[in-house]
């Protein structure tokens, strides 16, 4: 107990407390509690019922009413724990409710039919995760196809990506040719020209290819990312030059210097990379909102959009599926935090 | 095994220029050190000929056949970079394999070679190991290696030995001369430093502003330098280089008490401007009234031999090398005397005056 | 040979597992290679930069630069068709459309108010955002810089909202701010009465600025603690020496050090907060009425939403946007150039 007391209260610096220290110390408990606080009532909130979801006010565990079978009645009777007349309390299943009364039966004896006022009893309830909400979308809902869709969109996008961002950094990193100022400068142009402006067009281009309501209409006019190119080539220029001349010293072509010496030795970069793009690709949502209309090709996010729309009621799917989407996110959180964060504030991208 | 030929090979950077038309001439098995300080463009040269760098003007043919115009990867040379260059995500075997895999050699073929060099250069028990496993000098064995293999018509060395330490460089120059014993071949070999160009040369180019100052065998250098350069950077401590004035044909005038000097003038006339060179080991000491007066400022004892600085009026500091272990003191005063047949001069222009 | 002593040999590697993949990769590279040896040889090895810049270009031209021209080719032309050649020309007539306003101050005023009521919430939202975002991401990355315990379990939890998709953001929040949900419960359980909080006008903008900030305020935190720690401890050990109070060390350190920083930050969000939609579309759909309709769903509404498709005015709309981004990455260009210096 004294060494939990010490290590709560022991700082780097050993020394007076500061003011400022209990409160850099509240703010950041604050933060715990409103960063985590949203996301954890999310996923509590998907494993209630639907009658659980319309509580007010709401219980914080998935809970649902205790239900029995009694003979003689063909639906699960609820169980509620009444106080009696004589102060006694005692637990009954609830046959109907009529009114401001409820007839209900003791289920161990369920011949005899008690009458209580409804203000005496309460639901008995118990912890019950409602799996349901997870299991009926996927199987009944399009959601599979969803999830299927949204995994297919960033596994190649992220492929391409990658391939032809790094051969273009490498073209910009290794070779002095004529015109590479104007494409350095197109590659900054198209750094300030995101999809939000060029939404028309890019729909007309997409048309004009046939690939509307396609995947490839998702995948393909994000593949080349000017911020890839900078990532990348801002690494590959830290790669000795020796290493490149050393190879064409011994006698390999430039595509075996681009794939056998600095594609390995660029791979933190590409790592990063792989990483946004992921990202970026998962969480899409303006573009494929734009370019995708059959429900068929909808991706995990506009299927969730769209759901939200159609089915305002239905709060347990589409919590659930809320959380199915935010899911892969958090574990590629989970696992790579660090390596996100030093991506995050050595390039400032995102 | 190649020679190589250069002729008036240029290199310019927009408006500068760093090499100002080379010719020079490498014969087969010969090994050829470019010395000079740093931005005298050995490196450019060494780079040119290896096909990294396109010259401006002038041409390369090895053994014959001029390859101006073609890349590195198709002049048949091989280079150990200063950096060594190793590639970080290869085996030692990768590292010495992967030019041969370039060039479309078998792998039972590969193998023996990769395996035959690495026998030569001990790193057979190193070959599964990546290059940041090894040590200085085990990396610098492997780019060695790495050039070996290819059995390559002339080997290109970039200050090779710079990232050494001073023990292993020398353990290593000694290696590096066994090994060009053992194997031949042409190889031309880029250093800053005059101990690694003396000991391993054939032949030595100095190389100054883009310029060759000088090509012979060391002691030719060493010996009759050609100009006031090559006196300077040759040899260590560095000559003794004086300002002096010819007063009448064989005798020259130095210091500000016109301290003369018995010498060969050749063909200059009284009152033209001179440097007067002599090493520091070839001053004597004279006889207290018979030379020039010199106020010891530092004496360097190293045990087999000791070094006197000191200043003369109207002359820069002079080096003296004396053998064993000098008794002069801070402060004291001695006389130089200056051999004749020690002394080197060189006109206004500092080239060597010849008799 | 002090430095010639043997290093303990590497581990085995590790690629032979991956060597499956590998495999058949290595495969696909040296069929590539053999074509692209060839023409190596006929163009030579400095020119092969253009062959592996190509994909890269064919990318951009097709889907930013020729789409930077239709637009402008949208812009000037009028009618319902999707493609150039079904257009007829209007000149300046869809952005004399946009811009006929009675006052520009009045949404109510404008011939398309929807697209001036668009502009004025995206300005609100963004000089809110922006304020908001650059005071509590400082705030936070100086705590975070501070002697804590813990500190990469702190930075985690307010970055990890950066990670989550609009979507998914939008509706967690939308969860807890319903009728009957998380915060109201909270409200009526201290005597209060429920709010509805997206359905009114000013509530409804509080709450997507808030949500904003909640989403994105990891990133900047994160810039901004990345500036905190490039200054040398020195420094603050020099002032410690000299008793500075606190607060004038922050004041006089580590703010003038920080503005670098502070400047992309600023640009940086402004930015973003300018092209602000997906978060907005999904927690309120630009509701209550028009009181959270950004400029950005406009345009999609425009183009690709609304009953009659206005290609036209949404690609006018359009390149009024770009002008204020390209403005805005201007300054940002000028700002991170003040940083290289610095």
């Amino acid at each position: 107990m004294n060494r939990l007391a010490r290590m709560a209260t022991a700082r780097r610096n050993p020394g007076r407390w500061h003011w400022t220290d209990i409160a850099a110390y509240a703010y950041l408990g604050l933060g715990v509690v409103l960063m985590f606080g949203p996301v954890l009532w999310l996923g509590l909130s998907s494993f209630k019922t639907q009658a659980g979801l319309l509580e007010f006010p709401p219980s914080l565990l998935p809970m649902s009413q205790k239900e029995v079978r009694v003979e003689g009645h063909a639906q699960p009777l609820p169980l509620f724990e009444v106080t009696m007349e004589d102060g006694s309390k005692r637990v009954l299943a609830q046959v109907r409710r009529i009114g401001i009364q409820a007839q209900m039966i003791d289920p161990a004896n369920p011949g005899q039919s008690i009458r209580v006022p409804i203000d005496k009893r309460t639901p008995v309830r118990e912890f019950k995760l409602a799996t349901e909400n997870y299991t009926e979308p996927l199987e009944r809902f399009a959601f599979t196809r969803f999830l299927w869709n949204s995994v297919f969109v960033t596994a190649v996008a992220t492929l391409i990506t990658l391939v032809i961002n790094s051969m273009a950094a490498y073209a910009l990193s290794i070779y002095e040719f004529r015109g590479k100022t104007a494409v350095m400068l197109m590659v900054i142009g198209t750094l300030m020209i995101p999809i939000t402006i060029i939404l028309v067009p890019v729909y007309l281009v997409i048309t004009k290819l046939g690939l509307v309501n396609s995947l490839w209409a998702v995948i393909l006019p994000g593949a080349a990312t000017p911020t890839g190119v900078f990532l990348l080539r801002q690494y590959m220029l830290t790669l000795p030059r020796d290493l490149i001349e050393a190879a064409r010293m011994d006698k390999a072509s430039e595509w075996q210097i681009y794939w056998r010496i600095v594609m390995p030795l660029a791979m933190p970069a590409l790592a990063v990379l792989a990483i946004f793009s992921i990202m970026w690709r998962w969480n899409e949502f303006l573009w494929p909102l734009a370019v995708l209309t059959k429900t068929e090709a909808y991706t995990l996010q506009i299927g969730l959009n769209a759901f939200q729309g159609e089915l305002q009621t239905q709060w347990h799917y589409l919590l659930a599926m809320t959380v199915v989407t935010l899911l892969p996110v958090a574990l590629v959180f989970v696992f790579l935090q660090r390596f996100i964060t030093t991506g995050i504030a050595n390039t400032g991208m995102k | 095994m190649a020679g190589l030929s250069l002729s008036g090979v240029r290199k310019a950077y927009g408006a500068t220029t760093v090499l100002h038309g080379i010719d020079l001439d490498v014969t087969d098995g010969e090994f050829v050190v470019f010395v000079g300080p740093s931005g005298c463009g050995k490196s450019t040269l060494l780079r040119s000929i290896a096909g990294l760098e396109t010259i401006t003007g002038g041409s390369i043919a090895i053994d014959g056949a001029d390859v101006t115009g073609l890349p590195a990867s198709e002049r048949g040379l091989a280079m150990v970079f200063q950096s060594y260059a190793l590639y970080p995500h290869m085996s030692v075997y990768a590292n010495m394999a992967f030019a041969l895999e370039n060039m479309g050699f078998k792998r039972d073929e590969i193998d023996r070679r990769v395996k035959r060099a690495a026998g030569m250069l001990r790193l057979t028990d190193y070959l599964e190991r990546k290059p940041k496993a090894l040590s200085g000098g085990q990396r610098q064995r492997v780019a060695i290696g790495r050039a070996i293999v290819r059995d390559p018509k002339i080997f290109l060395f970039d200050e090779p030995l710079s990232n050494l330490d001073a023990e292993l460089r020398v353990a290593t120059r000694k290696e590096l001369a066994a090994l060009h014993a053992e194997i031949g071949g042409t190889m031309i070999y880029v250093t800053h430093d005059q101990v690694e160009a003396m000991t391993l040369a054939h032949r030595i180019v100095v190389l100054h502003g883009g310029k060759i100052e000088q090509v012979g065998t060391p002691l030719e250098l060493y010996n009759r330098p050609d100009n006031l350069f090559v006196a300077g950077f040759i040899g260590s401590p560095r000559m003794n280089l004086l300002p002096g004035k010819v007063i009448r044909p064989g005798t020259v005038a130095i210091g500000a008490a016109g301290h003369e000097v018995g010498c060969q003038t050749g063909s200059l006339a009284a009152g033209a401007a001179v440097t007067l060179g002599i090493r520091p080991e070839h001053l004597a000491l004279a006889a207290q009234d018979g030379g020039v007066p010199l106020a010891i400022e530092l004496v360097e004892r190293l045990g087999g031999e000791s070094y006197l600085y000191g200043a003369s009026p109207g002359l820069p500091q002079v080096t003296l090398r004396l053998d064993g272990q000098s008794e002069h003191q801070r402060g004291a005063s001695v006389a130089l005397a200056f051999p004749q047949q020690h002394l080197h001069l060189f006109d206004d222009a500092g080239k060597a005056v010849r008799v | 040979m002090a430095s010639d002593a043997p290093i303990p040999a590497a581990q085995p590697d590790r690629a032979r597992a991956a060597s499956l993949f590998a495999a058949p990769l290595a495969m696909l590279m040296r069929l590539i290679d053999w074509p692209m040896q060839a023409l190596q040889r006929l163009i030579g090895e400095r020119r092969m930069a253009y062959v592996f810049l190509l994909p890269n270009l064919v990318f951009f031209s097709l889907f930013v630069f020729l789409p930077l021209i239709i637009n402008f080719i949208f812009s000037v032309t009028g009618g319902a068709g999707l493609f150039p050649s079904e257009r007829p020309y209007v000149g300046a007539q869809q952005y004399a459309y946009l811009f006929d306003c009675g006052s520009f101050l009045d949404p109510s005023s404008c011939r398309e108010d929807h697209f001036w009521r668009g502009v004025s919430n995206t300005a609100r939202f963004t000089v809110f955002q922006v304020t908001a975002m650059v005071l509590f991401s400082l705030l936070t990355a100086v705590v975070l810089n501070m002697k804590i315990r813990a500190r990469g379990f702190f930075r985690a939890v307010y970055f990890f909202p950066v990670l989550l998709s609009p979507v998914v953001v939008a509706l967690t929040w939308k969860w807890i701010l319903q009728r009957d949900g998380l915060l109201n419960a909270a409200i009526t359980s201290l005597g209060g009465e429920r709010i509805l909080f997206l359905v009114d006008p000013s509530w409804a903008m509080f709450w997507i600025v808030f949500v904003s900030i909640w989403a994105h305020m990891g990133f900047y935190t994160l810039i901004l603690l990345a500036g905190l720690q490039a200054i040398p401890a020195d420094l603050y050990e020099a002032a410690e020496m000299d008793a500075t109070p606190r607060w004038r060390t922050f004041w006089r350190i580590t703010l003038p050090l920080l503005w670098p920083n502070m400047i992309v930050v600023i640009v940086l969000a402004l930015i973003r907060g300018v092209q602000t939609f997906d978060e907005v579309f999904v927690l309120t759909g630009g509701g209550p009425g028009t009181a959270t309709l950004m400029v950005v769903h406009y345009i999609y509404e425009t183009a690709f939403a609304n009953q009659v498709q206005n290609f036209g005015l949404a690609a006018a709309a359009s390149v009024v946007l770009g002008v204020v981004l390209f403005a805005l990455t201007l300054a940002q260009l000028a700002a991170s150039r003040r940083k290289g210096a610095a």
